[in-house]
């Protein structure tokens, strides 16, 4: 099996360029090569590898699964059954913005599906997209985020919104966008 | 003991630090300072985070202890520490229309609190204050003068049982995994809190993560295991820091790690994050995920106490179980067993949410009644509206109608009508909500997440979920509640996991005790108006001011009219997001 680095390489740069996070790796093997160095002589190492990928790139690149695969000698299936299988793990790109909406039965009865409703309105989502065309944000809902006192709750990169209305939240976007 | 200093608590949990907790921690760094409160006072003044103190519905709350006074308010904002500062720190006159009412002492007088003692109370950042109030005293005992079995032993007496829902007795199964021979045995912390509308666990971790080590340890030196897991959410970031910056004080003070307090047993902790999976939660998938598999359960035997993680003997505890070890230890097993009924001793801790006035985190004694539960601890339903039914458990359990809330709370009293007590979600509901919408949340819920080993559950949940998708579209055919029913129980009897045991629990009990509600959609109608395709909105001309509001709301250009004249909704543009009803300030939007 052959490994494209160079194609990733360039592609981890752009994804950088995008994350705005500055800081520049010569190539992204380096940084595989450290993951696979950290984690070469644990047992169980597959999430936790993932969970390393999902924070450094903000979503699990495939080409970084096939080198690590291939490097730690486990088949790539086995990786993309558990990155298929938990909810945490992305297999596209994300946006610059996470929303999240809490979907919990407390937030579920005090409307969080209007309140899903607008923002995916309000973001021109499509059925099926979370990440809207310029890459600007992405929407998800969670399961629970066990703050139901408050509920319902929306969630804006970690800022927790509690006893959101549809209102407050659509203007909160809407000033993010203005003001990018 | 009178404490001579000024002391202010403020409560940092999830729900403190989303209502702005933070920044009345910063506000009041400033305005003391501003106010050079040492000097002018002369006392030495403290600040603490504390943990969840349960009313979250109230933050920000903020303890000020003074001469050893103690007054709380509530609602605190930023902008209102100034006034606090100079009214009641420097001219002693409490600020009394800020201060909580006789709804917040109601909400703690009939609760007993074992587990949340300490939280809320106490700096969970902070070792030393826990080991103020007498925490790893139990340790101490436990290490210095028992054996593992006389541990065992007193946990067996005092009747605790698993707090994660299935009520399994805890010292049954340290005894039993204490009895197999193996070189290495594990204990896990079960820190999966998955349920919607569940948060205990949560609470009890950043309000005092040392109950939780301490609990472990006992656990490990019982059962004979020197490595333990918390398996926890990556959901919940700050009780993952609490946790990680406890296990560091630990070790640092020798509770843990090699030769525990100058001792032979050695015992450490690690931390596992979980990456969002609810049947992580069933303790086979959550040894395959710490294994860093896909969380899939497996059959049952052989049991993980026999061969768990890496296929040796391994205890799951739950948070909240854990965290009782220590009070049980301390005051003995005698004083756990006098709280509860005969098959369910000790406290429980609720997430006490919903349509409820005081929601929040509550710990009270087993075989409470759902009553007091609801109205003298909850302070009743909010706006007033009339109670419909209790939702318990979260997707295993079952919903209880409003008819039966005398009901004891117990393991045993609400398995009888049809629903679990379970991690501890409480949820309540009010007239405005529908049963069958309900039940389909659940299901949607499970359905999503079932794991798709075996086929009871992933087929079988998937298929009623279809049917309960088109009643509450209107679609219903008149067979499809009995095909509710048997197709619910086939999955609940053949599924491999709890998962698919339970999953049909909420569909089955709101049948049971809401038929009405589903016959209403087979015909139509949504009595509570929720179930949005049975739905129109119109305007009520009368109330209708003309205002706009609705008609800049409506995504859709279904709304119409000259200002100042009732405006009108065209059914056939409308599509029912009940933005119009959200912002009418004149109720002039109905819905049918």
């Amino acid at each position: 099996m052959s490994v494209t680095i160079d194609d990733f390489s360039s592609h981890y740069k752009e994804i950088r360029k995008m994350k705005h996070t500055g800081l520049v790796l010569e190539h992204a093997e380096e940084y595989l090569e450290k993951i696979y160095r950290k984690y070469c002589h644990e047992k169980g190492s597959i999430i936790p590898i993932l969970q390393e990928f999902e924070n450094e790139f903000g979503y699990i690149p495939e080409e970084a699964i096939r080198w690590i695969a291939e490097r730690l000698e486990i088949p790539e299936s086995r990786f993309f059954g558990v990155a298929t299988f938990y909810a945490q793990f992305h297999l596209k790109p994300r946006g610059k913005r996470i929303i999240t909406a809490c979907s919990g039965t407390a937030c579920h009865v005090k409307g969080s599906e209007r309140l899903i409703n607008g923002i995916r309105r309000e973001l021109n989502l499509e059925e099926g997209e979370d990440t809207t065309e310029d890459m600007e944000f992405t929407f998800e809902k969670v399961n629970c985020v066990g703050a139901c006192s408050i509920a319902p709750v929306v969630i804006i990169d970690k800022k927790v919104y509690g006893k959101a209305t549809t209102d407050k939240i659509i203007k909160e976007i809407k000033s993010l966008k203005t003001g990018q | 003991m009178k404490d001579k200093g000024i002391r202010i608590n403020i409560c940092m949990g999830t729900g403190g630090i989303a209502a702005g907790g933070a920044q009345v921690m910063e506000a009041f760094k400033k305005e003391l300072r501003k106010a050079g409160i040492k000097a002018s006072v002369g006392k030495r003044c403290t600040m603490h985070k504390v943990g969840c103190r349960g009313l979250c519905a109230k933050d920000v709350l903020v303890d000020v202890v003074k001469d050893g006074n103690k007054f709380t308010y509530q609602f605190i904002q930023a902008d209102m520490v100034p006034r606090i500062v100079q009214q009641h720190l420097i001219e002693n006159n409490p600020v009394s229309e800020w201060l909580v009412g006789e709804d917040y002492h109601n909400f703690h007088n009939k609760q007993v609190k074992v587990v949340l003692s300490d939280c809320g109370n106490i700096d969970p950042e902070d070792i030393e204050a826990y080991i103020k109030v007498k925490g790893y005293e139990a340790l101490k005992t436990v290490l210095k003068k028992l054996t593992p079995e006389k541990t065992i032993e007193i946990i067996k007496k005092s009747g605790l049982r698993g707090r994660g829902g299935a009520g399994f007795p805890t010292g049954t199964k340290w005894e039993i995994c204490r009895g197999v021979e193996a070189e290495q045995k594990y204990i896990i912390c079960n820190a999966d809190e998955g349920d919607p509308g569940a948060f205990m666990d949560r609470s009890v971790i950043e309000g005092n993560p040392h109950a939780v080590i301490e609990g472990m340890t006992i656990g490990a030196y019982a059962i004979g295991a020197d490595i333990g897991y918390v398996y926890i959410r990556a959901e919940y970031p700050l009780a993952v820091e609490r946790l990680k910056l406890a296990l560091k004080q630990a070790r640092k003070k020798k509770l843990l790690g090699k030769n525990i307090l100058g001792t032979k047993f050695s015992f450490d902790i690690k931390i596992k994050l979980g990456a969002g999976a609810f049947v992580c939660g069933e303790e086979t998938a959550l040894i395959a995920s710490i294994e860093g598999e896909r969380g899939m359960p497996r059959a049952k035997p052989p049991f993980p106490v026999h061969s768990g993680l890496w296929g040796k003997p391994t205890v799951i505890n739950n948070v909240e179980t854990l965290a009782n070890v220590p009070y049980i230890i301390r005051n003995g097993d005698k004083w756990f067993s006098s709280y509860g009924t005969e098959k369910s001793k000790g406290t429980k801790v609720f997430a006490l949410t919903g349509k409820v006035k005081n929601s929040g985190l509550i710990e009270v004694p087993m075989g409470i009644t759902l009553k007091e539960i609801i109205y003298d601890i909850g302070g009743g339903i909010e706006n007033d509206k009339a109670l419909k039914a209790v939702q318990t458990g979260g997707p295993s359990g079952g919903c209880i109608p409003a008819g039966m809330v005398d009901i004891k709370v117990d393991y045993e009293s609400l398995a009888q009508v049809g629903s679990i007590v379970g991690s501890g979600g409480m949820i309540v509901l009010d007239e405005d909500d529908c049963m069958v919408n309900v039940a389909k949340y659940f299901l949607q819920f499970t359905q999503a997440e079932s794991c798709g080993k075996c086929v009871p559950c992933r087929i079988g949940t998937k298929r009623l979920l279809e049917i309960l998708d088109r009643i509450t579209k209107g679609n219903g055919k008149e067979t499809d509640i009995e095909l509710l029913e048997k197709l619910g129980n086939d999955v609940k009897s053949a599924s491999l996991c709890g998962l698919g045991q339970t999953a049909p629990n909420p569909v089955l009990s709101t049948i049971k005790y809401f038929r009405h509600e589903y016959e209403a959609h087979l015909k139509g109608k949504c009595p509570a108006g929720v179930c949005k395709d049975l739905l129109t909105y119109y305007i009520l001309e009368e109330f209708c001011k003309g205002c706009g509001a609705c008609m800049r709301a409506c995504p859709a250009g279904a709304i119409t009219g000259e200002r100042k004249k009732p405006h009108k909704i065209d059914p056939e543009i409308c599509i029912k997001c009940g933005a119009c009803f959200e912002v009418c300030k004149f109720k002039a939007v109905g819905k049918e």
